[in-house]
C-alpha cells in the first residue's frame, strides 16, 4: 500500500550555501521501501541533484550510512515505515564528519583513524605463504564479531567522545584492533595491547554504548572495547589513567562499599604524578564554588562486610 | 592547468583485482610508485558482495586436473584451457596467501581451512568465510594493502579516460569527484580492474557501482571486448531487488522447489543429471525459467518466482554456515528461511566476457592489462563456475600487477605535453557536460529504455530477431545519449555528471553485448537461443571480439587454446 511521505532532508551545496538547511519532498512512496529507495525515487523524481553515497544495497558496502531522525542508519537496510512519525523522516549526513554537500561528508579522518591500530594482521617473519596455518573454529570465535565491521561510520557518526575529543581512536577503531588482538595468528598481541592502552586509547571510550545502539552489524563495538579493557588488566597493563580508574574503582567500593570520589581522581591519575594532580585543581575549585565537592570524610554504609564478602566471592570466581 | 602526477604504474579499481594487483606490484619493487585511481573508497567495491566463496584444490580427494576439467566443461569448451591450468595451479597459493593477511576462512574442527561444495564443481574445494567470503577477501586485502606506503591511493576518482601515447598507453584522466577537478595520472603501464557492468541490465545482483567503466575505457581506446555475449544469470536473486542469495545455499544442501513441491532439478531432465541443484548456473536459470513458464511457478507483486528451500538443514547450520542469506532474507523480503522457503528467481550476476587480454593479462594496446571481471582471459569461457571468480581476481591481479610492473621498467613515460593535452580536452568534455542545459532527453529515460532492451534482447533465451532488434535500440540510444541534458552544475559531488559520465560508458557495453549475441548463431553455455538450441563447434568454437567502430562495432574471432582436453557433450 502506497503512502504519502514526507522527506526532510538536510542539503548542504558548498558553493552555495553557508550552512545547511532542511528540504521537503513530498513523495508517494510503496509499502516495504527501504530508505535508500526512497531517496533515489526522490532524486529519479524530484531534484538530481541531491548527493547521497550509496552501492551494494544489501547492506555489505558501507556506503550508505545516514542519519535518520538524528541517529546513524544504513539507509539500505532500513525501512521507511520504521522511521516515519506523523508522515515525516528526517534523513541528514552523519556526524562527527565534515559535511561535503548534502548527505556527503569526508570520511578520510574515519579511515586515518585505523592507521592508529595498525590494521593489518602481523604474520610474524616464520610465516610460510605456502603453508596453511590453523585456526580452530573456537579461535575464531573470538573474533567472529569484530571481523563482521564494513567501516560504515554509523558508530563514529554517533560516538559522544569524538564528538567532544577528535584524538580519541573511535569505536571502529578500536573494534577493528580487537580483530586483530584476538586473532590467534597474529604475533604482535602484546605490542598492540601496550599501544592501545596508552593515552586517547581503549580507556577514553564512556561507555554511553550509543556505537552498539547504531552499529548495523555484529560488531558492537562498546562489547568489543570491554573485551579490550578486560583483557589489559588481565595482563597487567595498569599504567594509565583508565586502567588505574578501574582498579580504583573496585579499591574503593570493595573496601567501604561506597565510591570514595575524593580519593578516585587522584588514584586515576596517579598519586606521584604531579602535574596530572595540578590538572585537577580547577575543576575541584569550580565544584567547591558550586558545592558539589563530596565531603572530606565520606560516610560509612551499613553492613560493609556484605560488599566485602561479594568482592571475595567474585574474586574467587575470577581465579 | 591540469594537474599531472607521476608513478610507475596505475591501476583502476580498488577491488579485489585491483588491490591483489597493488601488492604484487609492491613485493615486485617495494620502492615503485603504485597508483590505485578507485571510482570508490575500495572497501566499497563490488567484491565485497561476493557470498559464497573462492575455488582452490585444498584437499586429498581433489587435484588441477579435476578442478581444470570441472572449469573447461563449466566454460562449454569455450575457456582457453592454457588460462585454465594456469589458474587452477595458481589458485591454492593465492587462497593460502590471503590467510596469512587475516582472511578468516572458515574451518574445521581441527582448525585446517574447511570447504563446500559449490555448482559444476566435483569435489570440495570452494573456500569459504561464512557466507561473506567477497566482503572477507577484500577487507583482509584493503587491510594488507595499508601495509604500503607506496600505494597511493586516489579515493573517488573516476577514471574517464586512457591516454596513449605513441601506440602506448601512458596513463588516466580521472575525476576527482569530490572537487570536480580532472587530473592527469600517468604511469608507464595501467592495470584494469574495474569489474563487472550488471548495471546494463534491469534485474542484477550487481551495486549500483557496476557500469562497465573499465570495458568501454579499453574498448574506446582500440582493445577488442572478447566473449561479451556470455552474461550469467545467477539462478537465485531476490525477487524485486535483485539481492544474491549465495550459491552456497546449495551448496549446503538446499533444495530449489516448483509450485507443486517438486524438487525438478532431481526429477526432471535439465542436463544436470544427479548433480540436482549442484549443477552449474547456466542450466540451473534455464531450468528455473522453464518452470516458471510451464506455469510451475508461484506469482508476487514482483513476477514469477520458484522457491529454495533450506528449512531441511536446521537453524544450527544456517545461522553457522549462511547467516547473511538469513539476514539478507528477514531485512528484504521478511522471510525467515529457518522457517520459510525463500522465492528466487534468475537474476543478472556476471560478466564472463571483458578486455581481450592473453594469460599474462597483457592486452593488444601495450602497457594496458586488465584483471579480475572485467577481463576476459578466457578462464570461464561461456559460463563462469560459482567460486572461480574470486579466485580469478586474486591470480590474475597478481598476475597483471608482476606484469605491468616488468612492462614498466622497460617503457618511457611518453610526452608529457602530449598527454597533458589529451587530459585536457577529456576535461573539457567533462566541464561541458556538466549540467548540460542544451537537449531534449532525460538520463532516466535512456536507462529504462536500454534496460527494457537489454532484457528483452539478451536475458536467459534468446532470439535472432530480438536480438537484432535490441543491438538497434542500443545504437539509437547512443543518439539520444549525445542529447541528454542535466540539472546538476556542481563541481563537488557531483552524482548526476557521474550517473552520465557511466551511462556512456554502459551503452559501449551493451553494444558489445548486443551485437556479440546476435552474431553467435548456436547455444552455448549462458548464450541460449531457442532458434539455434544446439552447440555448434563446426562453426562457433571461437571467441567472439568486439572493435570499437565510430560507425558501429566490427566483429573478430579469436581461437580458443585446445590442446589437454577434448570438447565433448557437455551432460552432467
Amino acid at each position: 500500500m502506497a503512502s504519502k511521505v514526507t522527506m526532510r532532508i538536510q542539503r548542504f551545496d558548498p558553493a552555495v550555501d553557508k550552512e545547511p538547511h532542511d528540504q521537503d519532498f513530498e513523495i508517494e512512496l510503496p509499502a516495504g521501501i527501504t530508505i535508500l529507495k526512497a531517496l533515489n525515487k526522490v532524486r529519479a523524481e524530484k531534484d538530481p541533484t541531491l548527493a547521497l553515497r550509496y552501492s551494494c544495497g544489501s547492506a555489505i558496502c558501507g556506503s550508505c550510512a545516514l542519519k535518520v531522525n538524528g541517529h546513524a542508519r544504513l539507509a539500505c537496510k532500513t525501512q521507511v515505515s520504521d522511521c516515519t512519525i506523523d508522515g515525516v523522516m528526517r534523513v541528514g549526513p552523519i556526524g562527527n564528519l565534515k559535511i561535503l554537500r548534502d548527505l556527503v561528508v569526508d570520511m578520510d579522518p574515519f579511515l586515518e583513524s585505523l592507521g592508529k591500530v595498525k590494521p593489518y594482521l602481523e604474520a610474524g617473519n616464520g610465516s610460510v605463504p605456502e603453508l596453511e596455518r590453523t585456526q580452530r573454529p573456537e579461535e575464531f570465535l573470538q573474533i567472529d564479531p569484530s571481523t563482521t565491521c564494513i567501516l560504515c561510520a554509523a558508530c563514529y557518526s554517533d560516538c559522544n567522545v569524538l564528538a567532544v575529543d577528535e584524538n580519541f581512536f573511535g569505536p571502529a577503531t578500536l573494534a577493528k584492533a580487537h580483530r586483530f588482538i584476538f586473532d590467534s595468528r597474529d604475533v604482535d598481541t602484546p605490542e598492540r595491547m601496550r599501544a592501545i592502552s596508552a593515552k586517547t586509547g581503549v580507556w577514553d571510550c564512556t561507555h554511553c554504548g550509543e556505537c552498539s545502539t547504531r552499529c548495523p552489524t555484529e560488531t558492537k563495538p562498546l562489547e568489543r572495547i570491554e573485551e579490550i579493557r578486560t583483557k589489559a588488566m588481565a595482563d597487567g597493563f595498569h599504567g594509565n589513567a583508565g586502567a588505574r580508574h578501574a582498579l580504583g574503582f573496585r579499591e574503593t567500593v570493595g573496601k567501604r562499599g561506597i565510591l570514595d570520589e575524593n580519593y578516585l581522581p587522584a588514584r586515576s591519575m596517579g598519586f606521584f604524578n604531579i602535574p596530572g594532580l595540578l590538572s585537577l585543581v580547577p575543576i575541584g575549585l569550580r565544584m567547591m564554588m558550586r558545592g558539589k565537592n563530596p565531603p572530606l570524610i565520606p560516610h560509612k554504609i551499613d553492613k560493609v562486610d556484605e560488599v566485602k564478602k561479594t568482592f571475595a566471592r567474585f574474586e574467587e570466581l575470577r581465579k | 592547468m591540469i594537474e599531472v602526477t607521476r608513478h610507475d604504474i596505475v591501476i583502476v579499481g580498488g577491488g579485489a583485482a585491483g588491490l591483489r594487483a597493488a601488492i604484487a606490484a609492491c613485493e615486485v619493487d617495494p620502492a615503485a610508485s603504485i597508483a590505485l585511481v578507485s571510482k570508490v573508497y575500495p572497501m566499497r567495491s563490488h567484491t565485497v558482495s561476493a557470498e559464497g566463496g573462492a575455488a582452490a584444490v585444498a584437499r586429498d580427494d581433489d587435484n588441477f586436473e579435476m578442478h581444470g576439467y570441472d572449469t573447461v566443461k563449466g566454460s562449454d569448451f569455450l575457456g582457453d584451457q592454457d588460462v585454465i591450468k594456469y589458474f587452477v595451479e595458481q589458485a591454492p597459493r593465492e587462497l593460502t596467501l590471503l590467510e596469512h593477511w587475516g582472511c578468516p576462512w572458515s574451518r574445521n574442527e581441527d582448525g585446517t581451512v574447511a570447504t563446500r561444495a559449490f555448482g559444476g564443481m566435483s569435489t570440495k574445494r570452494t573456500w569459504y568465510a561464512t557466507d561473506k567470503v567477497g566482503f572477507h577477501m577484500l577487507h583482509a586485502l584493503f587491510q594488507h594493502s595499508l601495509r604500503f606506503d607506496n600505494i597511493v591511493r586516489y579515493d573517488e576518482h573516476f577514471a574517464t579516460k586512457l591516454l596513449v601515447d605513441g601506440g602506448v598507453v601512458r596513463g588516466v584522466a580521472a575525476l576527482d569527484v569530490r572537487t570536480g577537478v580532472v587530473r592527469v595520472v600517468l604511469g608507464r603501464a595501467v592495470i584494469m580492474a574495474t569489474g563487472g557492468a550488471g548495471k546494463i541490465f534491469p534485474f542484477t545482483t550487481n551495486g549500483n557501482i557496476k557500469t562497465g567503466d573499465g570495458m568501454a575505457l579499453a574498448y574506446r581506446a582500440g582493445v577488442a571486448l572478447k566473449d561479451m555475449e556470455f552474461v550469467q544469470y545467477h539462478p537465485t536473486g531476490l525477487p524485486g531487488t535483485g539481492i544474491l542469495i549465495t550459491e552456497a545455499t546449495r551448496g549446503e544442501g538446499g533444495y530449489v522447489i516448483n509450485s507443486e513441491g517438486e524438487r525438478f532439478l532431481a526429477t526432471r531432465d535439465y542436463g544436470v543429471g544427479t548433480k540436482a541443484e549442484l549443477g552449474p548456473r547456466d542450466m540451473i536459470s534455464r531450468a528455473i525459467i522453464q518452470e516458471i513458464e510451464a506455469g510451475r511457478g508461484f506469482s508476487g507483486p514482483y513476477g514469477e518466482y520458484v522457491h529454495l528451500d533450506l528449512r531441511h538443514l536446521g537453524e544450527e547450520k544456517i545461522v553457522a554456515r549462511l547467516p547473511m542469506v538469513r539476514e539478507i532474507s528477514k531485512i528484504y523480503i521478511g522471510v525467515d528461511p529457518v522457517h520459510e522457503p525463500i522465492p528466487i528467481r534468475p537474476v543478472v550476476h556476471y560478466m564472463m566476457g571483458g578486455i581481450d587480454t592473453d594469460i599474462t593479462t597483457a592486452t593488444s594496446l601495450p602497457g594496458l592489462y586488465a584483471a579480475g571481471e572485467v577481463a576476459s582471459a578466457s578462464l570461464n569461457g561461456s559460463n563462469r563456475l560459482g567460486s572461480n571468480s574470486l579466485t580469478e581476481c586474486l591470480v590474475f591481479g597478481a598476475s597483471a600487477g608482476r606484469n605491468a610492473m616488468a612492462f614498466a621498467k622497460g617503457s618511457s613515460e611518453g610526452s608529457e605535453d602530449a598527454l597533458r593535452r589529451e587530459g585536457e580536452e577529456e576535461a573539457a568534455r567533462i566541464v561541458a557536460l556538466r549540467g548540460k542545459q542544451k537537449g531534449g532527453e532525460k538520463l532516466s529515460r535512456i536507462r529504462s529504455d536500454l534496460h527494457q532492451t537489454m532484457e528483452s534482447g539478451c536475458g536467459v533465451y534468446r532470439m535472432q530477431e530480438t536480438m537484432d532488434e535490441t543491438a538497434r535500440t542500443v545504437a539509437q540510444l547512443r543518439g539520444r545519449y549525445a542529447d541528454i541534458a542535466l540539472e546538476d552544475s556542481s563541481t563537488v559531488f557531483n552524482t548526476e555528471l557521474i550517473a552520465a559520465l557511466e551511462m556512456g560508458n554502459m551503452l559501449d557495453v551493451a553494444e558489445a553485448v548486443a551485437n556479440s549475441a546476435a552474431s553467435r548463431n548456436e547455444s552455448r553455455g549462458a548464450h541460449t537461443r531457442r532458434d539455434a538450441p544446439n552447440r555448434d563447434d563446426q562453426n562457433f568454437l571461437y571467441h567472439t571480439l568486439c572493435h570499437f567502430d565510430p560507425a558501429g562495432p566490427r566483429l573478430g574471432k579469436k581461437d580458443v587454446t585446445l590442446g589437454h582436453w577434448e570438447p565433448e557433450e557437455r551432460k552432467y
